[in-house]
């Protein structure tokens, strides 16, 4: 008889911090104590607190651990888990409240998460479908394949107002609508698991921790458009999501919830996954299709579009996991309680992952609406550190900066567009003032020149030539005419290229240079990188006054850059130093600094 | 799997089992599982408590854990059953009588008087 679960999150994230170890000693430790048959461990997906991991939380007490290691095994068992005396040390400490929290749902980032999408995970066993079932698992494909025609699905998808969610925003149930309006006996349903945005992880977590919530709503889709084939295009990086989409499918075979007549009613759909390389272009819809169809991944010209003709040439949609993920839950509670979520033209909520400079690197989702100050201070914790929020990078390679003067912005489609930046897939990476925005904006085009797939002219060599006027820039060698030319070949490269990533990769340097133009003129008439990053522009100085002669630094730098005798200032040869920063950590008078 | 009903059903069975992990709204009971509750055998009574509340489907409605020294050494094993801010506390118990509260407290809200510490059969 089981009287306690212990969920250990298998997350990719806590699967690196060593929630596997933590798994298999719990296990021999329980077996020592004769607890095996009292107690389960229930290996779970993403908790969302990435930061604190490996997690566990032990009902029935719902008792959360964090940063919990496999040589606190044996304290958990013989306290917790025979003796009933939670261990008060590996109770989580709330940085924002500085109380010690013992249950997930009191901690200052879980309390104003609302999750839709991410709902499961963490709640069940990827791997189980039983226990997806009971959370209501495949009760909306029952409702929709036996109580709603395909209009009906697709009119409580309008009226949910559910907008893609890999980032373009564009209504998911007019997508299904245009796709249902074309006759054709083969149409296919895709899932676009094709994460690529640096620091993005949603739709990973997502697969890793709620499977199943994505094979229910393509069926669903299936349903609706008329297809009988499904795929998912995943990315090959991701292993773990790919070995649980496949127990998945298996089981939802096994249980006749996919495959030929689909709970007796006569319905047929299947799904197979197709892995993908790694290319971050084939996260575009045509290049995903043409991927799928084992062509070289390449995007081709709009119209016509998918839902005409994608997949094989057929009539086809495509979604993102998140997307999916939220479309049970709509089709259940209706599309009044979705539509209650979020701003006028935003509904639901969204997931987002939290990086950079934060102190809950993590998952987390929250309604739609929610103010970035809110996200970042609330949810993530704020900045580590004590140092103040300069950005928030959004959406990725094909976003922008939200500075602090905007730190009050309402999150969601509208606001962000209006402010130069995208929701995008989710991807939200925090920088504070030690970030430099010229370095920011290099690193976002670094990226796509590497992920260009070379097919348009636009994009191939006019995001190379901006990345050779901001590598300029970087090195003091930019003038103000560079940063005219920069400005116009965005425009161009924007404007001209045949898809996605062409058309959003100047983002990035489009809004840095909204915001942050004062940085790229220090860079280009002071020789100066206000945040001390760019190497080629600093310069490491002795302060006079601090240093006290003692030559620590002299000994230490490994290119004798550093003179001077004993008991009296040094200096250093700027043109000798190699800005290794050796200097720096020696000095115990802090005497050094970059300027 | 072939049919709606059995997806309801399989539902309905799952839901019992995972109710464990939910902690709203429901009547906890706690085992006082120290050293001295230990010795005293307060792991069979623990195990029949939670054995008895999966057997009756009550696992929706009642948590069954564990809990420190209560301070009460000579009457462990103890068991507490907390509604809200109420609180009934049984002493000397073993699984037969555990059984017993099970039935007629936890099932059928009757308090078993002559297992409670203000009973003078103790």
């Amino acid at each position: 008889m089981i009287r306690s679960h212990v969920m250990i999150c298998g997350g990719t994230g806590c699967t690196a911090s060593g929630s596997k170890t933590l798994q298999t000693t719990l296990q021999k430790a329980l077996e020592e104590k004769g607890l095996q048959d009292e107690i389960r461990i229930v290996e779970t997906g993403c908790f969302g607190l990435c930061a604190l991991g490996p997690i566990m939380i032990i009902y029935p007490e719902g008792v959360f651990y964090s940063n919990v290691q496999a040589s606190d095994i044996p304290e958990i068992v013989e306290e917790h888990l025979l003796k009933g005396r939670i261990v008060q040390r590996l109770v989580h400490t709330d940085e924002t409240t500085e109380e010690l929290v013992t249950s997930l749902g009191d901690t200052s980032f879980y309390k104003i998460q609302k999750r839709v999408a991410l709902r499961n995970c963490g709640v069940i066993n990827p791997e189980n479908i039983d226990e997806y079932i009971a959370q209501d698992g495949y009760a909306a494909l029952a409702k929709v394949l036996t109580t709603m025609t395909p209009e009906d699905v697709i009119q409580t998808l309008l009226d949910s107002g559910l907008r893609g969610r890999g980032g373009a925003g564009f209504p998911t149930g007019l997508k299904w609508k245009f796709a249902r309006g074309y006759e054709n006996e083969q149409k296919y349903v895709c899932c676009n698991a094709d994460e690529g945005d640096p620091g993005a992880f949603m739709d990973r977590s997502v697969l890793e921790g709620d499977p199943h919530a994505v094979l229910e709503a393509m069926t669903i889709a299936g349903y609706t458009i008329g297809a009988n084939q499904g795929y998912i295009y995943v990315r090959a990086e991701y292993p773990i999501a790919v070995k649980r989409l496949r127990i998945a499918i298996d089981q939802a075979r096994e249980y006749g919830l996919l495959g030929n007549n689909i709970l007796g009613t006569g319905f047929k759909f299947d799904i197979d996954l197709r892995l993908g390389a790694g290319a971050f272009v084939c996260g575009e819809e045509t290049a995903l299709m043409t991927s799928i169809e084992g062509n070289r991944g390449e995007p081709r010209p709009r119209p016509p579009f998918p839902a005409e003709r994608g997949l094989f040439q057929k009539p086809s949609i495509l979604n993102n996991v998140e997307t999916y993920a939220n479309i049970p839950q709509i089709i259940l509670n209706g599309a009044e309680w979705f539509a209650s979520m979020g701003t006028e033209k935003s509904k639901g909520t969204k997931v987002f992952a939290l990086g950079g400079k934060i102190k809950h690197t993590g998952l987390v989702e929250v309604p739609m609406g929610t103010t970035l100050r809110q996200i970042v201070e609330e949810v993530g914790g704020g900045i580590p550190n004590g140092k103040k929020f300069k950005a928030a990078q959004t959406g990725g390679p094909s976003g922008g900066c939200i500075p602090a003067e905007h730190f009050d912005v309402p999150v969601d489609y509208e606001h962000l567009a209006a402010l130069g930046s995208i929701v995008g897939s989710g991807g939200m990476i925090i920088m504070d003032e030690d970030n430099c925005m010229v370095d920011i904006a290099k690193f976002f085009l670094e990226f796509t020149v590497d992920e260009s797939c070379g097919k348009c002219t636009p994009c191939r060599i006019g995001t190379r030539r901006m990345l050779e006027i901001l590598t300029k820039i970087t090195e003091g060698n930019g003038t103000m005419e560079d940063l005219d030319k920069l400005e116009e070949l965005c425009v161009f490269v924007k404007e001209n290229s045949l898809c996605g990533l062409g058309q959003t990769a100047p983002n990035p340097v489009l809004s840095t240079l909204r915001y942050f133009r004062d940085e790229y003129i220090a860079h280009i008439v002071d020789k100066r990188c206000p945040a001390g990053v760019c190497k080629s522009l600093l310069r490491f100085v002795i302060d006079p006054d601090k240093c006290k002669g003692c030559t620590a630094c002299a000994r230490k730098c490994p290119v004798n850059a550093i003179t001077g005798s004993v008991k009296q200032p040094h200096v250093i040869d700027t043109a000798k130093c190699i800005k290794c920063g050796s200097c720096i950590e020696t000095c115990k008078f802090g005497a050094i600094s970059k300027k | 799997m072939k049919t709606l009903e059995e997806l309801a059903q399989l539902r309905e069975q799952m839901k019992a089992k995972m109710a464990i992990r939910t902690e709203e709204g429901k009547l906890r009971v706690v085992v006082g599982m120290a050293t001295c509750g230990i010795a005293a055998g307060a792991r069979p009574v623990l195990n029949t408590l939670a054995e008895e509340v999966s057997k009756e489907n009550l696992t929706d409605k009642v948590s069954v854990s564990q809990t420190g020294c209560i301070g009460i050494c000579q009457f462990e094993p103890v068991v507490e059953v907390f509604d809200g801010d109420s609180k009934v506390t049984y002493v000397k118990m073993n699984p037969d009588k555990a059984k017993r509260v099970v039935a007629e407290h936890l099932k059928g809200g009757k308090v078993v008087q002559e297992y409670t510490i203000g009973s003078s059969n103790v």
